[in-house]
């Protein structure tokens, strides 16, 4: 233990680095593209189930294949990892904005309308808030998935954690394995609890309802 | 005129007809209450003053101006608007739930601060609500909150839709308590919708019964009553509140018994008795040549003469109380019971004479609205309408 830490302790930390720049920028551009879109969704009479759907079939393709696709497109690198986590935590983020906004009730939208808030406003003042705390439960989903498959990137040389994991397994070190695994697993918690408090605060305060 | 509706018309791409050729013009201060079965119209038709709905032909004007032709959204701020299921942001405390469309037309803070507790001492409630969230007030207290935050901004209009239909009966008599204070001493202008007949006529200045799109009558409460149009409006009323609105909307004349018993002045104590006891009544109304009421003859003023060749006009007595034919019975009821007479004679305009009502008369309307049978046809039996006159005692006088 103590062996492994002085041994790998700076590489330890740069990989654990890289693997949360991959995992937090293909996040953030999950959230950035989902959150509209799913928005959006809501306020279209059709061709929410199609994208939803088309969202869920992304989903399906192994992990290992979709990052194989990549590099034709992106060739290898950190970039080409960033994309595949990114069309993965998409699925989440999307279904739970679009539940979270459609989940909001009739009342409260024909209240806001009525009332003369703009479409925007009647969005950003009401419908939002009120489905946050879905949204956040589908964004902290999507974390957790997309830190734990950005071990894979390291197969396309983005680097992260993976790479204790791949030399381990190349190695036949144990040691090396679990120094990836257990970072990764660790790392996880952190960011969904982290991600859970953020959860908690958007969350309106309501005592009854 | 306030708000003008003319030939709207609603259809949709189904070829249903929601709305079809719907005419009113509301005068400022007015409580129009719209009333129907569901799928009558009446809320598609609410909706569309705000815009919220769009007409397939017609035109809404507000001040004169074509409602087509501004904006939707500053439309609607300018309009309050309260729903059935309230409507209140959960995520906001009252306060800024109040302060909603105040902030939206960018009132300062402090003003829209002022109008918060300006409001909800409107709504009757304690100014420490204005920190809690709607999740924490009763159901009826949630909706006070509705109501006034649709005045929040000075609305002229209001449209509310089935706003108190969640509600118990308790709750729902004070807020309409507070909604008709609102219009009575506010001026504020309300278009209601309701399904409840007894909150239309007790609420509104003039209700418009809907069925199927189309209006089926415009009046006052009274009117409706008085006159249903027709079978559909008898039915949503319904037979028995029709019956107990009776004392309210019947006149005297429609329950009074004509031909009472009278004699001239001129006429002797001998003719009077003669009459009382051809008529078996012990009280004779004296009128003169023009059938104008003078005054009346009780039995103990005869007794007590004994020269039967006195004129009645000496023995009458002058001081006699009436009603008039047009007023409604619910008035004269009181009198009638307050003044603790067996009967009262009817008079017209000009103080002619035109009938009497008894205590009997009154048994019938109070029989009718209990047992539920309708009364309006009944006449009298008989001309003779002395049965009272018979049986009455000394205090049965026409006396005040």
């Amino acid at each position: 233990m103590i062996h492994f830490f002085t041994t790998y302790g700076s590489q330890l930390i740069a990989k654990i680095g890289q693997h949360l720049y991959i995992s937090a920028i293909a996040l953030l551009l999950g959230i950035i593209v989902a959150v509209p879109l799913g928005i959006l969704l809501t306020r279209m009479k059709h061709g929410a189930n199609f994208v939803i759907t088309l969202a869920g079939v992304l989903q399906t393709i192994p992990a290992m294949a979709l990052l194989a696709i990549m590099i034709p497109i992106f060739g290898i690198g950190s970039t080409p990892a960033i994309v595949a986590l990114f069309i993965y935590s998409l699925l989440p983020i999307l279904r739970n904005t679009y539940l979270g906004m459609k989940g909001v009730s009739p009342a409260v939208q024909d209240a806001a309308k009525g009332m003369g808030m703009t479409w925007w406003q009647a969005i950003i003042q009401a419908d939002l808030p009120l489905a946050a705390p879905v949204i956040m439960a589908g964004i902290r989903l999507s974390a957790t998935y997309v830190i734990a498959w950005a071990t894979l990137a390291s197969y396309i040389g983005a680097g992260g954690l993976g790479d204790f994991i791949f030399n381990g397994l190349n190695l036949y070190r144990s040691d090396l394995i679990l120094g990836g695994s257990i970072p990764v697993i660790l790392l996880a918690l952190l960011v969904d609890y982290l991600l859970g408090k953020v959860e908690t605060r958007v969350t309106p305060r309501q005592i009854l309802r | 005129m306030l708000l003008e509706m003319s030939h709207l018309r609603k259809e949709y791409p189904n070829g249903k007809m929601a709305v079809d050729d719907f005419n009113l013009e509301v005068d400022r201060g007015e409580f129009i209450c719209f009333i129907g079965t569901s799928g009558s119209g009446k809320t598609t038709t609410m909706r569309m003053i705000n815009r919220m709905l769009h007409q397939t032909s017609g035109t809404i004007k507000i001040n004169g101006h074509d409602i087509a032709k501004m904006d939707p959204v500053k439309l609607r701020r300018s309009i309050g608007y309260v729903i059935q299921s309230i409507g209140l942001m959960p995520h906001m405390t009252i306060q800024e739930n109040i302060e909603l469309v105040p902030k939206l037309l960018g009132w300062s803070p402090e003003k829209r601060a002022q109008q918060a507790h300006k409001m909800i001492a409107l709504a009757q409630l304690p100014d420490e609500m204005l920190q809690r969230y709607p999740g924490e007030l009763s159901g009826g207290q949630q909706q006070r909150i509705g109501v006034v935050r649709a005045l929040a901004a000075d609305q002229e209009i209001i449209l509310m839709d089935e706003p108190f239909g969640a509600l118990d009966p308790i709750t729902r008599e004070s807020l309409q308590d507070l909604v008709k204070h609102l219009q009575e001493d506010l001026g504020k202008t309300f278009i209601f919708v309701t399904h409840d007949m007894d909150e239309a006529l007790n609420l509104a200045t003039r209700v418009v019964i809907m069925s199927q799109g189309k209006q089926v009558q415009v009046d006052t409460p009274e009117n409706i009553l008085r006159h249903p149009a027709n079978e559909f409006v008898t039915n949503l009323i319904g037979e028995e509140r029709l019956i107990r609105a009776q004392p309210n909307i019947l006149t005297v004349s429609q329950i009074m018994k004509p031909h009472p018993a009278t004699i001239h002045p001129e006429q002797t104590l001998a003719d009077a008795i003669d009459t009382m006891h051809e008529r078996r009544v012990d009280t004779l109304l004296v009128i003169d040549q023009t059938q104008k009421l003078v005054g009346y003859l009780d039995i103990d003023d005869v007794s007590r003469k004994t020269d039967v060749q006195t004129p009645v006009s000496q023995l009458m007595n002058h001081e006699v109380s009436y009603v008039q034919a047009k007023a409604l019975i619910g008035d004269s009821v009181q009198r009638l019971l307050k003044l603790g007479v067996k009967n009262i004679p009817v008079v017209n305009a000009t103080k002619q004479l035109v009938g009497i009502v008894t205590r009997t008369s009154l048994v019938d309307i109070v029989y009718d609205a209990l047992r539920g049978a309708p009364a309006t046809d009944e006449q009298p039996a008989s001309p003779i309408n002395a049965n009272i006159h018979a049986v009455a005692n000394h205090e049965g006088s026409a006396d005040a």
